[in-house]
């Protein structure tokens, strides 16, 4: 029977699946049907150099399933649904597709074997049509592109499915969430029978997304199985059969949304047991540091981002001086744009921006520079640092204008020198001298000049953004000591963290982003990972909340 | 062919910054391999390439006529391809440098036939060299001006008035401009003899040699030395560390781009007022172009630009003796000239790339980053 | 001037810029197919010289036009692989390797073909009277009173027009120049076909060579193409990427070359040199025009064109 699946003729398939199906709780499709789960992965393992991404993973699904995987960013949730999607190779481990071994060499291998992927990032081509987008992946012989039957085989599909995509309209008309159902159809007209969903709801608007599971749970009772990527608990809960969690390339977990409730799947995620809660923010006391006047003021701020969608949506923050603000929040849900906001790269739509109690809103990076903002990015070689150059290059990006480094129109060859090497004394980075291209330096002391060259000046305000990602633990250390000294000096601070851990050590209070809304401040000393991993996951804090720690704890 | 046939979890990615070292290598290796590729074309084609090597040898350098007339044409060479360095260092691809030169002499003439026709050499001379400047950045500024302001792509439309200056040029010298005393040949009246440039003893080279290697040693410490250069390569190398540096980008590519046409201009200018002494038809065998190979050959650095520009006069008159020494044509010249960028250009990847097992930088999730193209 | 302008002379012009005009449109064809695969190629008109030579010294060689023809479909496509070499494989800066091919083009004609500038071609493309068609009033005379290489351009342009916009290949050569991530994970070898393309274009613009070293001025001369090669890359963007729109753009261009020779033989003094800007100008226009993302769409430039592609992520 499995010729019936390995026909991608969709149509055939499709209505054997749907004719003989008896009821949505049928696993297979069509009978006489062996009882082979849908996907099998067996001991998968996957490194990156050092990294263990996927450290011995068993996965299996059924027919007719959503099985949602959840877990920390870097868990490596992606990367296993990756080696599903035949993107990369495991290092070892095998796969199963409804109890036939298989091996991809590419992701058009593992589409023939009806495993598809919508991926965050669309892959669809703007000025095509939908049926065009489907014709650009379909494997078939003859020269004409035979729209009209595409057309009307994908607008059958849109009905059944209820997906309501009209396959004339052009991708660049169509709103995210329609873009994603084209993505969808497409995957169910290539024959995929096994749709994996990579954070699926992130880009859309609560509406879209209340209509995706819809669609998703209707696709699972037709006997499709589903896996579903989210950091979002409460849509987990609502939409999946099984939860998987994911924990440092492992999973740690399996379990139904009938066994489980958001708050042991919040510490799941989280991953820590409750002792190293307790212990962890006494580990770096913060001396209390009365926080002075307020040095940032966003009021009611808006920002729209590069989708196109509201990325920030009434912002209220306010940082001190000698206090630094953490943000948590998973990654995409407004960190990057609130970056941009407040140090010039971005506009906002609405709302102001004070800093030192002058309106700086949409002013550009340099004035908001000389306001005394210093600014580590999130992507220090895209954006703060100038990889082909030398580190005196680097040294002086911010410095260039003014004397002693400014010269009239020169730049002073000596200033330049010895100011490079100041820096690169002070804050301990590790390189053959300053004429050496920057690229060639390791991330952390890469890192370290770009933070050196940003406190230079005592800032008023610091805006750093993962400044310690993909940096060695002794470079970690220093960048975190530094931060620690320029709260001490008076510094306010917004840090911006998908590290838990160093949002904990190093805030005084963390701010919680949710689908660019703050979902909740709370003091860093004592606070509950817990109810922080709550917040990320958009579920708003309750009365009930300590009871039902209790009760699950 | 593309993907090299590499296994999947292998990747060609930019390696890290080449050194000066390598780099000079992979430029020396490149000319010897186009010379050795260039010799098998010649000898495919039944000439002996050693004996057509050393007759462009020693016909461009062999004797001080050959000498000068290199250095005649390192010139326009030079003052050409120092424009489209400066701002191919900014990633401007300027290709209108020929246009931008026909419009630097079309305003010296101008300068010189009817504006200032009586004045004495100090102030002709640097009355013409201002127009010409003015004449080709305004040239070039266009390009720009369409970059900075509307985003289009300042290659197509700097190619585009290539031609425009050229037709422009055409009427003037068949039209309004055209002398009358001379027949009817296509050309303006010889300007005052106190618009040309003196001559270097008895050769053809003159002053506008100078022009150029005084404008190396400007732009040289202008890149390296200014805040302004500074910029300029920022710009180049990351745009959007300059706009997180907070410098003014629009107003950059429209200076730099007026900075590129002037340039050019006065290689115009320098033609019209040292060698031809009148706005003619055909003012240019292709300056322009051939100023793009000077400016990459010559790594976009001024001092490599001189080098380059003086290689490349050489081997065009070398080409030129050879119509005289063996009856060759001279257009085995540019055919090597290509040849040397085709290699320079394929040498590079092994300087740019480099083979490389994928770890991603920082988290193992391919899925989390957009999957975007890397920028040209 | 009126006096002049007949209703003859009118049609005599328009006849010769048909004529006149495609050997630009098939370069221009050519560079259209490189760059809706995303693939800028600046060296036409070194093709184009070197396809001219082809076309001229295969023709002397073998007696007959026709193989003349194939040896500049042949030599273009070997000029155009250098490019795909360059650009597509090693992803080289595809406007410094497009102008090289250009002065190399120029360079090896002119020395390949030393011997044989001047020497008249024992056959070439003549007119030939379509039997019926040719005699339609007007039309006739402009359109099939011409030589097989214009019949053949009149056939690759409806071709290649239902190529692009009506068959699967043609999807894809446009979504590898709009999207190629996207037809990368619809498992299309964007490589692979965007080098096909280059190649094929490349022959194209070498018939376009040959189109006047066997069309329109037999026999071979050094830099005889005098500029074509230009005209056809910006008549791409002047046509918004569209075949038919190119075969109107060719013949305007062609009826400039035409008209500005036989006015001036006829003794008006229309400045040729102005008129000989516009289409320059022109495609100016458009290309500001295409760079708001609306107008972009209507004209449809791709939008990877000129953008390297490489697969840094995946594999």
């Amino acid at each position: 029977m499995a010729i019936g699946y390995r026909l991608s003729a969709i149509g055939f398939s499709l209505s054997c699946r749907l004719a003989v199906l008896p009821s949505p709780m049928t696993l297979s499709p069509c009978p006489p049907t062996p009882p082979s789960p849908a996907i099998a992965m067996r001991g998968i393992t996957k490194r990156f150099g050092q990294l263990i991404a996927n450290d011995h993973i068993d996965f299996a699904s059924p027919w007719g399933e959503v099985h949602a995987l959840v877990g920390e960013n870097g868990a490596g949730k992606s990367t296993l649904m990756s080696i599903l999607a035949g993107l990369y190779r495991p290092d070892s481990g095998s796969i199963e597709i409804d109890g036939q071994p298989v091996r991809f060499r590419s992701p058009r291998d593992a589409i023939a074997q009806g495993i598809g992927m919508v991926y965050q990032h669309f892959m669809l081509v703007d000025p095509f049509t939908v049926a065009e987008n489907v014709v650009l992946g379909e494997r078939r012989k003859g020269v004409a592109l035979e729209l009209p039957r595409v057309e009307r085989e994908l607008r059958e599909l849109s009905d059944r499915y209820d997906l309501g995509v009209d396959p004339r309209s052009r991708i660049w008309q169509l709103s995210v969430g329609e873009q994603q159902r084209v993505e969808i159809l497409r995957l169910l007209y290539l024959g995929a029978r096994i749709l994996v969903f990579d954070e699926p709801t992130a880009v859309l608007t609560p509406q879209e997304a209340e209509r995706l599971i819809g669609t998703l749970r209707g696709m699972a009772a037709q006997g499709f199985t589903v896996i579903f990527i989210s950091h979002k608990l409460d849509e987990v809960l609502q939409v999946a059969d099984r939860i998987s969690i994911l924990r440092r390339g492992k999973i740690v977990a399996s379990t139904t949304p009938g066994e489980t409730d958001r708050h042991t799947l919040a510490r799941l995620m989280v991953g820590r047991e409750l002792a190293s809660f307790v212990e962890r923010p006494a580990a770096e006391p913060h001396e209390a540091v009365v926080p002075g006047e307020p040095v940032l003021v966003l009021s009611n701020v808006g920002a729209i981002g590069e989708k196109g969608l509201p990325a920030l949506r009434n912002v209220d923050l306010e940082v001190r001086a000698g206090e630094t603000l953490g943000i948590a929040g998973v990654a995409g849900n407004g960190q990057t744009e609130l970056a941009e906001i407040v140090t010039g790269l971005r506009r906002v739509t609405g709302g102001t921006i004070q800093i030192a109690g002058r309106d700086m809103t949409n002013r550009s990076a340099g004035q908001i520079a000389r306001a005394g903002v210093a600014h580590v990015p999130e992507d220090r070689l895209a954006t703060g640092l100038i990889g082909g150059m030398d580190l005196s290059a680097n040294a002086i990006l911010r410095e260039y204008g003014t004397p002693p480094i400014s010269n009239g129109p020169f730049i002073a060859g000596k200033a330049t020198a010895s100011f490079t090497d100041r820096l690169i004394a002070n804050h301990d980075v590790k390189t053959p001298g300053r004429w050496a291209k920057l690229r060639t330096l390791s991330g952390g002391n890469q890192q370290k000049l770009l933070l050196a060259r940003e406190l230079e000046g005592a800032p008023r305000l610091i805006v750093a953004v993962h400044p310690t990602r993909g940096v060695d633990v002794g470079a970690t250390e220093a960048i975190h000591h530094a931060l620690r000294d320029q709260r001490a000096r008076g510094a306010a601070t917004l840090l911006i963290s998908e590290d838990l851990d160093e949002l904990l050590a190093l805030s005084d209070r963390i701010a919680v982003l949710f689908e660019g809304r703050v979902m909740g401040i709370l003091p860093a000393r004592g606070a509950d990972p817990e109810q922080i991993g709550l917040l990320m996951a958009g579920v708003a804090p309750d009365p009930s909340f300590a009871g039902q720690t209790a009760a699950h704890g | 062919m593309a993907r090299l046939g590499l296994p999947r979890d292998y990747q060609i990615e930019r390696a890290p910054a080449p050194s000066r070292g390598s780099t000079a290598l992979i430029s020396l290796l490149s000319v010897f391999l186009a010379l050795l590729f260039g010799g098998l074309l010649l000898a495919l084609a039944g000439e002996n390439p050693f004996v057509v090597y050393q007759a462009m040898l020693s016909g461009a350098l062999g004797d001080w006529n050959g000498v000068a007339e290199t250095l005649v044409k390192t010139t326009p060479l030079l003052l050409a391809g120092l424009g489209v360095a400066v701002a191919f260092r900014m990633q401007l691809w300027n290709i209108g440098a020929e246009g931008q030169l026909y419009w630097g002499a079309i305003f010296a003439t101008g300068a010189a036939l009817f504006i200032f026709p009586t004045a004495p050499a100090w102030i002709l001379v640097p009355a013409m060299i201002a127009a010409a400047l003015f004449g080709g950045g305004l040239w070039g500024l266009i390009p720009g001006v369409l970059r900075a302001w509307f985003g289009a792509s300042e290659i197509i439309t700097s190619l585009m008035l290539n031609y425009v200056a050229i037709l422009f040029s055409e009427y003037l010298v068949h039209g309004p401009w055209r002398d009358p005393a001379a027949f009817g040949f296509p050309g303006t009246p010889p300007i005052p003899d106190a618009g040309w440039l003196p001559n270097w003893g008895t050769t053809r080279v003159h002053l506008g040699l100078l022009f150029g290697l005084v404008a190396a040693l400007i732009l040289w410490v202008m890149l390296r030395r200014t805040r302004w250069g500074y910029e300029i390569s920022v710009m180049g190398e990351n745009p959007r560390a300059a706009l997180y540096a907070g410098m003014p980008t629009k107003r950059t590519i429209l200076l730099v781009m007026a900075l590129s046409g002037a340039l050019a201009g006065l290689a115009g200018m320098s033609e019209v007022a040292g060698i031809g002494h009148q706005l003619q038809r055909n003012l240019s065998p292709g300056y322009g172009y051939a100023a793009i190979i000077v400016a990459w050959l010559g790594r976009l650095h001024p001092f490599g630009a001189v080098l380059v520009a003086f290689l490349l006069a050489a081997l065009t008159v070398g080409g030129d003796r050879l119509q005289m020494s063996l009856g060759l044509p001279a257009a085995i010249a540019p055919m090597l000239q290509g040849t040397i960028l085709f290699f320079l250009l394929g040498g590079d990847l092994l300087t740019r790339y480099r083979l490389s097992r994928r770890v991603p930088a920082a988290l193992p999730d391919p899925l989390d980053r957009p999957h975007e193209a890397p920028q040209p | 001037m009126s006096d002049i302008v007949t209703p003859a002379f009118v049609i005599s012009v328009l006849a010769a810029a048909v004529a006149a005009g495609t050997a630009i449109l098939y370069a221009c064809l050519g560079e259209l197919i490189t760059e809706r695969a995303g693939v800028l190629n600046l060296g036409i008109e070194g093709i184009m010289l070197v396809g001219a030579l082809a076309g001229a010294g295969g023709c002397i060689w073998s007696g007959s036009a026709w193989v003349g023809a194939g040896a500049a479909l042949a030599a273009g496509a070997a000029m155009a692989s250098i490019h795909a070499l360059l650009t597509v494989g090693l992803r080289a800066n595809q406007v410094v390797s497009g102008l090289a091919l250009t002065i190399f083009g120029g360079g090896l004609s002119a020395f390949l073909g030393r011997n044989i500038v001047g020497v008249p071609p024992p056959a070439s493309f003549r007119t030939v009277d379509i039997p019926l068609l040719a005699d339609i009033p007007v039309l006739g005379r402009i359109l099939f009173q011409q030589s097989a290489l214009v019949y053949i351009s009149f056939a690759l342009v409806a071709f290649l027009w239902w190529y692009v916009f009506r068959t699967r290949a043609g999807l894809r050569l446009r979504a590898i120049g709009e999207r190629p991530e996207a037809a990368d994970a619809m498992g299309i070898d964007v490589s692979r076909l965007r080098a096909l393309y280059v190649i094929a274009g490349g022959a194209l613009a070498g018939l376009g060579g040959a189109a006047i070293s066997l069309g329109t001025n037999p026999g071979w001369t050094e830099g005889m193409t005098a500029g074509r090669g230009w005209i056809a890359v910006a008549l791409v963007i002047f046509a918004a990427w569209n075949p038919a729109r190119a075969a109107v753009g060719a013949y305007l261009f062609g009826g400039v070359e035409a008209g500005q020779f036989r006015l001036q033989t006829a003794g008006v003094d229309l400045s040729p040199f102005f008129l000989s800007m516009l289409p320059y100008l022109f495609t100016i226009l458009v290309l500001v025009l295409s760079t708001r993302e609306a107008t972009r769409r209507i004209l449809s430039a791709p939008a990877a064109l000129g953008r390297p592609y490489m697969r840094e992520e995946r594999g």
